[in-house]
């Protein structure tokens, strides 16, 4: 508080009011806190390049993903017009691990909005609903926590053959759990605060009160979450293609570039190398924003 | 506490049933057969065959008949390893997968509490910042990363160890699946030791110890350790499955007779009792584990068992 004495009607009071008004929402803290994290804004930066160069990258590289060149087969980085040499078939590198980068990444999204739109509904309902529903529902995210998913996830992935919508879908249904359990907990709190009250007196249906009401106030714990899942999906992924279940050849993502990398390691170490650090990179960063931004949320620990 | 155990148990049941039965139904709609070999077999040969088996009959009655052989202990025969049950198979492949697996859950516990408690107790430190950064690593760097390039550092480069291989569990060739496996484990394992500390290093019961005099020593061990440590209890189900799938990786890459790379051939030939076989050995496996975690929950804290 300043040492300023306020007197009913003064111009100063008016002013230090407003001014207290507008102050510091706590998404403006939040933010503040975020930025001044290193670590977060380092991994901003890093995620924000690695993005760009996933999206336009693959438009400028002198060779495309999937073009075979027998000349240039085993061309070590920086000869042939290669910048991160060629495998096996003399295909460039730089534009594999460019467009493998693009559908890691663009798994890592899609399925974790899978996760994000199953694990908000199943836990706002039985937040919301509670009781009996509640229980029943949180019972089954109970089961399902236990079994062994990711044998499911290879079952499925030999059951219907590896195409990618499939895998999107698989990887989104093994990680909504964590969500719901998170939603729920933060909506059993949510129900008694006195606007949801205000919006059940003013004749709000239940689904008006999830939509309007929950769900925009579950935001922080769900932003951080999603944050941690998306680096965990692209880790499901990979570790499929490593499998040889994921995406199919010429097609690339990082984990399939990693097992061909592998496999060709004593003979090309760049085929190993460069996707891996390219992978670890990118889930660095993820891990330092999640990390980051649940300091600025949910800052208990400061 | 029985009724605590009884009714825990009363989860674990339904939920294997309900991996048996969706695991079967899935396997079943997979295109393909395990008969499908090199050669085509004549009609008459493989309508044979599939009574043999009992595959003739409608999917609901195999799947009775299967369900009433697992009650009595009965995995059934492999499809594709003539003169070998599931059971068999798991018999002589289950040593590698437990050897792997026990080792590095142990090593990693050891570490990771260690590595935690320092951290913890050096809070905002150096010694803090460096634990903290193998933590986040080693959750970055997936398994099937570090294996290949510790393969290729150590094994083909320097050629101190064997690169792949079992040999009979000669320590040489086990040392880098260890390794590998017991990385990510340590990093998460520390984490939470070290969340865990620092809540607890703050409470008041700390406070009271440090009051009555009592060395730093002990109070870490016996006073703080122990409720530090309950998250790492509720770890113990999602650590065994963090290691099966790392172990699919690892014995893929070391080239080594275990279970998880049975698994992944199994399921691509159909073998269908051999995969089903697997799929019930893993579930009761996390099953039981996340048990004996709760069952140590509450042992080791009282606030568990009175609820």
């Amino acid at each position: 508080m300043t040492g300023t004495i306020l007197t009913p009607g003064s111009r100063v009071g008016a002013e230090t009011m407003e001014k207290a008004a507008r102050g510091r929402s706590l998404w403006d803290d939040a933010r503040r806190r975020l930025l001044r994290n290193k670590a977060a804004v380092g991994g901003m930066i890093v995620l924000g390049l690695l993005v760009l160069a996933a999206i336009i990258g693959p438009y400028f590289t002198p060779y495309a993903y999937d073009q075979i060149n027998k000349d240039h087969v085993w061309a070590p980085p920086l000869t042939q017009g290669h910048l991160l040499g060629a495998d096996s078939l003399g295909r460039d590198l730089l534009a594999r691990l460019l467009t493998g980068l693009r559908v890691s990444l663009a798994i890592g999204l899609v399925a974790t909005s899978v996760s994000l739109i199953i694990g908000v509904a199943w836990g706002a309902m039985a937040g919301y609903l509670g009781g009996r529903i509640d229980e029943i529902m949180m019972r089954v995210v109970d089961v399902l926590y236990s079994l062994p998913f990711i044998f499911f996830v290879i079952l499925l992935m030999v059951t219907f053959g590896s195409n990618i919508i499939l895998i999107f879908v698989a990887i989104g249904a093994v990680e909504w759990l964590t969500m719901s359990r998170i939603v729920r907990g933060q909506t059993l709190s949510l129900k008694h605060k006195e606007f949801v009250e205000a919006a059940r007196a003013a004749g709000l249906g239940d689904g008006g009160i999830i939509a309007k009401h929950i769900i925009p106030n579950l935001l922080g714990p769900v932003v951080v979450y999603v944050t941690l899942t998306i680096p965990a999906v692209i880790l499901a992924e990979s570790f499929l293609s490593f499998l040889g279940l994921g995406v199919q050849p010429p097609m690339a993502s990082l984990g399939t570039l990693i097992a061909n990398g592998a496999q060709d390691m004593e003979l090309a170490w760049w085929l190993l190398v460069f996707p891996s650090l390219t992978m670890v990179v990118t889930l660095m960063s993820f891990n330092f924003i999640g990390d980051g931004l649940r300091d600025a949320i949910d800052p208990k620990d400061r | 506490m029985l009724r605590f155990i009884g009714r825990r148990l009363l989860i674990a049941i339904p939920t294997l049933f309900l991996v048996i039965t969706v695991a079967f139904f899935m396997m079943r709609a997979a295109p393909g057969s395990p008969f499908d070999g090199d050669r085509k077999l004549s009609p008459e040969i493989e309508a044979n065959v599939m009574a043999k088996y009992g595959m003739d009959r409608p999917l609901h009655e195999q799947y009775g008949a299967y369900l009433a052989g697992v009650v009595q202990g009965d995995l059934g025969p492999s499809l594709k390893y003539k003169d070998k049950t599931v059971l068999q198979i798991l018999q002589e492949n289950y040593r590698v997968s437990l050897t792997l697996g026990l080792s590095s859950i142990i090593l990693a516990t050891v570490i990771g509490v260690s590595l935690g408690v320092l951290a913890a107790l050096r809070q905002n430190q150096t010694t803090d910042y460096v634990v903290m950064t193998i933590a986040i690593l080693g959750v970055c760097i997936p398994t099937f990363v570090t294996a290949p390039v510790l393969v290729l550092v150590i094994a083909s480069k320097l050629g101190w160890l064997p690169s792949a291989g079992w040999n009979g569990g000669a320590l040489t060739n086990l040392i880098l699946p260890i390794v590998v496996l017991t990385l990510p484990q340590v990093a998460i394992i520390s984490r939470l030791t070290r969340a865990g500390m620092v809540e607890v290093l703050r409470s008041n019961y700390i406070r009271t110890a440090r009051a009555k005099g009592l060395p730093e020593n002990r109070i870490v061990r016996r006073h703080a350790l122990r409720a530090a440590i309950l998250p790492l209890v509720s770890y113990l189900g999602p650590a065994a499955a963090g290691l099966i799938t790392g172990s699919l990786v690892v014995e893929k890459i070391f080239n080594l007779p275990g279970l998880g790379k049975f698994f992944v051939i199994s399921a691509l030939q159909r073998d269908y009792t051999v995969v089903m076989g697997m799929v019930i050995f893993y579930a009761a496996l996390i099953l039981i584990l996340n048990l004996i975690a709760d069952l140590l929950h509450a042992v080791l804290d009282p606030r568990v068992r009175l609820s």
